[in-house]
Formats: structure tokens, C-alpha cells, sequence
């Protein structure tokens, strides 16, 4: 694989994610619309009821809607890495996925710019929502905007292979809306995205408190929350890109054509 | 069969399959076929609905792998050295694979840049591709404002923009009227002066019939392969037609 092919079929690839992003207006306002509710209208209903102590990577008491705002980058991320495999869902129905597949690259290669591409999408509407919390005067350092970038990044690729390693299994458009209730969900509230973990632990909750720990967006949202104080959560950035690599490489098998899901589908016959 | 055309020996065949099997849990799609395309060679693979057609394009396009055999392009192997396997490969599929919302050069720009394929040598090429099908005019049109049979056309534009070696044709026919078919078709027959090897799968037998060879696939298996003509005096009927019935017909499960 020559470094120029490579990087001219990366770009195509993402040049026409963003083009379809562009041309999909609705989905760039519902991307900002959906984190902004939760920042303006019900952080503005909780801030009294959740008493948010000092904990680490704070060093003051801060009010509730500072700190949802990491909680709500991991969900805007999320959310876009979904849409992602919604979208190779959609080619693969389409055929569209039939012609990228039969472009003479490694199969994990365009796999890999599909994942790219895509997170490029996640950072830029992550970002932007920062910019729009801003503006509601919801602020973080400006120092965490730089340092939380790479983290951005890492966690919208673990969030995309996890996109990624679903569309693998979701044969039809029609089951995707099922998936999401029982991915995008559970991860999001099973996360200190709204509420610190000791509060889970303190109300009982062990159970979900365990599961919260085992969950990769616990550890993406931490990783961003720390990143955006200048601080570096090691262990929860280990842990993203370990499923990160975990993630990618089952769904690389999955689109193999020797096994997963192209074997399983197995291709009408006519 | 009556007879077969032989390449001359000096030509490596620029397709070549080898006893290809692939089954679907119990159900065989593709039992032991073996296939030559040669430079220049228009080659119909004509067989019924369910034959294994779309199978055996699967495995050339890399989309599965062939449970046994050897299936090769250009001399490199499709599952060992898929990568350069398919760089000889332009690709027109039964279903459209095209970006509606894309312009037409827009589209092959895509391929092209898929292929490796950038800057100058991109456009220089896609204008080509586009001029020898007469679709210059359209090149900034979006493909959704274009009908049917000339989005064919775009597709066989993208698929030659790479220069690839050999031409494979999924029923790309379907659904065309019979101008836009015959004018495809027409296309495509002239390509055999470039040196292009093309295997056009089809059910239609008048297409067959302007050939320079027919394998007829019947239920995974090769019934028969030959010029157009001695396929029908080897069954014994006046047209290629009557052949293609004779030996599928009666058989039909």
C-alpha cells in the first residue's frame, strides 16, 4: 500500500463523510440541539437538588452545569459514532459499501478512514458545543480546550469502533433504532456523565455502581473530565484505547470475508 | 462442448478460475467452475436466475471467499494478494452503487482517488472516461437528474477510470430500456480493442449471442462454452437460443 494512495483514498473518504454531514443540515442542529437541553434546560432543574462535593480533577465547588459539560462531550461523541454505523449500515443496504470494499486497499485500511472519518465529524460538533456552552457562559479553562483535544479524539475513535463493530451485527436499517435504545442509553446514564459514581454507591446502587466501572464510557468521559483540567487520568485513558484496539480489530474480523458477517449474510443468490 | 477457443498460448489469461466451489450452508451455489477471460475477449457468463452468476462475481470482487479453487486476475491470487487483484478490477454491479447527491465527475473522482488515482492523471482520466461514453456534457450534473440507462453509463465510466485489466458486468443491464441496452452493450464490445478482458453475466441470450464466447451457467455447474453459433449447432438447434433453452429448460428444478 503506497503512503499516497492510502492518504488520497483517506481523504475521499472523509471528504465525502463531511459532504454528507454538510448536505444533512438537521443532523448538525439535532447533534447540538440534544446536549444543549440537557446543559440549559435540566442542569438548570438539578443544580439544587445534586450537591456536587470538590472531588478530583476539581478544586472548588463548581456548579452542576460545569459538571455535565464533559459528560455531555462523551455524549455528543456517542451519539456521532453511532450515525456513523447507522451510515454503513445504510451503504451496505445500498451497495455503496460493495464499492468501497472493492477498492484495491487493505479492508482494515478502509475500514480505518470509514473510523476517521467519521470521529473527524464527533471532534468538530464536539467542539462546537463547547463554543455554544461558552457562549451560555458555561466555561471551562481555556487551556483544557487544548489539552482535552487529543482526548476528544481517542475517545470518539473507541466510541466509533464501537459503531463500527455494531453495524457489523445490525443486518437492517429497521433493528438500528433497537440497538441504539440498548447501546447509547444504558452507556450514558451507567456513567458519571450526570452525576459523580460515589453518588450510585452511596444511594446502594452497587450493582450499577460495578457496572458503571466496567463501562468504556465511564472511563471516556473521566479521561475528557480530567483532560479538560490540565490533568491526565491515566488508568481511563488506558482503558479507552484498549477498547478502542479491542473494538476495532472484532470488527475488521466481522467485515473479513472469510467469517463474520459477510459469511453469515451470505448474499442472495440469483 | 463442440469447441472451445483457446487463447494463444503465449497469453496468460488476465481471469482465470479454477475448480471454484462455494456452498450457502447445505445449498452449493458454485460446484467446481472453471473459466478463462483472455485479453480482448467478451466473454457472456449466460445462465438462468439462480445459476450462481451473482455468486461468482461475489468471489471475484472479493466479497467472499471461495470455500475451494483458485480464483486469479492478472496472475495474482484474489485471496492471498487480494490487494493487487483487485487493482485490475472495474466493477459494474447489478445494483447501482452510485452517489445520487454526488455530481457525475464527483462520483469518479471518488473511485478514482479509491484506485490511488489524484491531481492532474485523476482528471485527465475521468474527462477521458467521460468523453468516450458522451457524457462530457453532464460531468457537473448531479447523477440524480440523470436517467437510467446513462447512469449505467457513469457506472461504466468509474469503472474504467482505473484502466483496470479486466471488466466484470453484473446483469447491468437491469432494467434498462432496449436502446440503452444495446447501447451498453455496444460500448462495452468495443472495448475488446483496448485489450480489455470482459465477463458480462447475463440471462438475456441476445446479448450472448455478441460474444466472442458463451459459457452458459446452469445450478453452479458449466453446462457448455463456445462461440455463440457452435453452442447452438452442438445442441442441435438453428439459434442460441433454442440452445440455451435445451439445456436449461428441462432441467429447471
Amino acid at each position: 500500500m503506497r503512503l499516497q494512495h492510502a492518504l488520497l483514498a483517506l481523504q475521499a473518504i472523509a471528504g465525502r463523510e463531511v459532504a454528507k454531514f454538510v448536505r444533512q443540515g438537521g443532523r448538525f442542529a439535532s447533534a447540538l440541539v440534544r446536549p444543549l437541553l440537557w446543559l440549559v434546560v435540566f442542569a438548570a432543574g438539578f443544580q439544587n437538588v445534586f450537591g456536587v462535593s470538590i472531588i478530583p480533577p476539581y478544586d472548588t465547588y463548581i456548579p452542576y452545569q460545569v459538571y455535565i459539560v464533559p459528560g455531555l462531550l462523551g455524549m455528543v461523541l456517542l451519539f456521532n459514532g453511532m450515525q456513523s454505523s447507522l451510515a454503513m449500515v445504510y451503504d451496505r443496504e445500498m451497495g455503496m459499501m460493495r464499492l468501497l470494499l472493492t477498492a484495491p486497499l487493505p479492508r482494515s485500511f478502509l475500514l480505518f478512514a470509514k473510523l476517521l472519518a467519521g470521529t473527524l465529524l464527533s471532534v468538530l460538533q464536539a467542539y462546537v458545543f463547547l463554543v455554544i456552552a461558552a457562549l451560555f457562559g458555561v466555561d471551562v479553562p481555556w487551556s483544557g480546550w487544548l489539552y482535552a483535544l487529543p482526548v476528544v479524539v481517542l475517545a470518539g475513535m473507541m466510541l466509533g469502533a464501537l459503531g463500527l463493530l455494531l453495524s457489523v451485527h445490525v443486518r437492517q436499517l429497521e433493528n438500528f433504532a433497537g440497538t441504539m435504545n440498548f447501546v447509547i442509553f444504558p452507556m450514558f446514564f451507567i456513567s458519571p456523565a450526570l452525576y459523580p459514581l460515589w453518588k450510585l454507591e452511596e444511594s446502594g446502587a452497587a450493582v450499577i455502581h460495578l457496572v458503571a466501572q466496567w463501562n468504556p464510557f465511564t472511563h471516556a468521559v473521566e479521561a475528557i473530565r480530567f483532560a479538560l483540567y490540565g490533568q491526565f487520568a491515566g488508568v481511563s485513558l488506558l482503558i479507552v484505547a484498549g477498547c478502542l484496539a479491542v473494538f476495532f480489530s472484532l470488527a475488521v474480523r466481522g467485515y473479513d470475508p472469510q467469517r463474520g458477517m459477510l459469511k453469515r449474510a451470505g448474499g442472495k443468490p440469483a | 462442448m463442440a469447441d472451445s477457443i483457446t487463447p494463444p498460448p503465449h497469453a496468460e489469461p488476465l481471469l482465470s478460475l479454477r475448480d471454484v466451489r462455494k456452498s450457502y450452508g447445505p445449498r452449493e451455489a458454485l460446484r467446481g467452475v472453471s473459466l478463462d477471460v483472455a485479453r480482448g475477449e467478451f466473454v457472456a457468463l449466460l445462465g438462468p436466475n439462480g445459476a450462481g452468476k451473482s455468486t461468482l462475481f461475489q468471489l471475484l470482487t472479493g466479497l467472499f471467499n471461495a470455500d475451494d479453487g483458485s480464483l486469479s486476475v492478472c496472475g495474482h491470487d484474489i485471496r492471498h494478494n487480494s490487494v493487487a487483484a483487485l487493482a485490475g478490477i472495474g466493477v459494474v454491479f447489478q445494483q447501482s452503487t452510485l452517489d445520487l447527491d454526488l455530481g457525475v465527475a464527483a462520483n469518479l473522482k471518488f473511485h478514482a482517488s479509491l484506485h490511488g488515482l489524484g491531481g492532474r492523471r485523476a482528471r485527465e482520466r475521468i474527462a477521458d472516461a467521460l468523453q468516450r461514453l458522451g457524457l462530457s456534457e453532464r460531468a457537473g450534473d448531479p447523477v440524480r437528474e440523470l436517467s437510467g440507462g446513462n447512469r449505467r453509463k457513469v457506472e461504466l465510466a468509474r469503472a474504467l477510470v482505473h484502466e483496470p485489466a479486466v471488466l466484470l458486468m453484473d446483469e447491468a443491464t437491469v432494467g434498462l430500456d432496449p436502446a440503452s441496452r444495446r447501447q451498453l452493450l455496444d460500448e462495452v464490445l468495443a472495448l475488446r480493442a483496448r485489450g480489455v478482458g470482459v465477463l458480462w453475466a447475463t440471462h438475456l441470450v441476445d446479448e450472448a449471442e455478441a460474444a466472442d464466447r458463451v459459457i452458459v451457467l446452469h445450478q453452479g455447474r458449466i453446462l457448455a462454452q463456445g462461440r455463440p453459433q457452435n453452442l447452438a449447432e452442438a445442441a442441435g438447434t438453428a439459434t442460441l437460443a433454442e440452445a440455451f433453452l435445451k439445456m436449461t429448460g428441462d432441467t429447471v428444478a
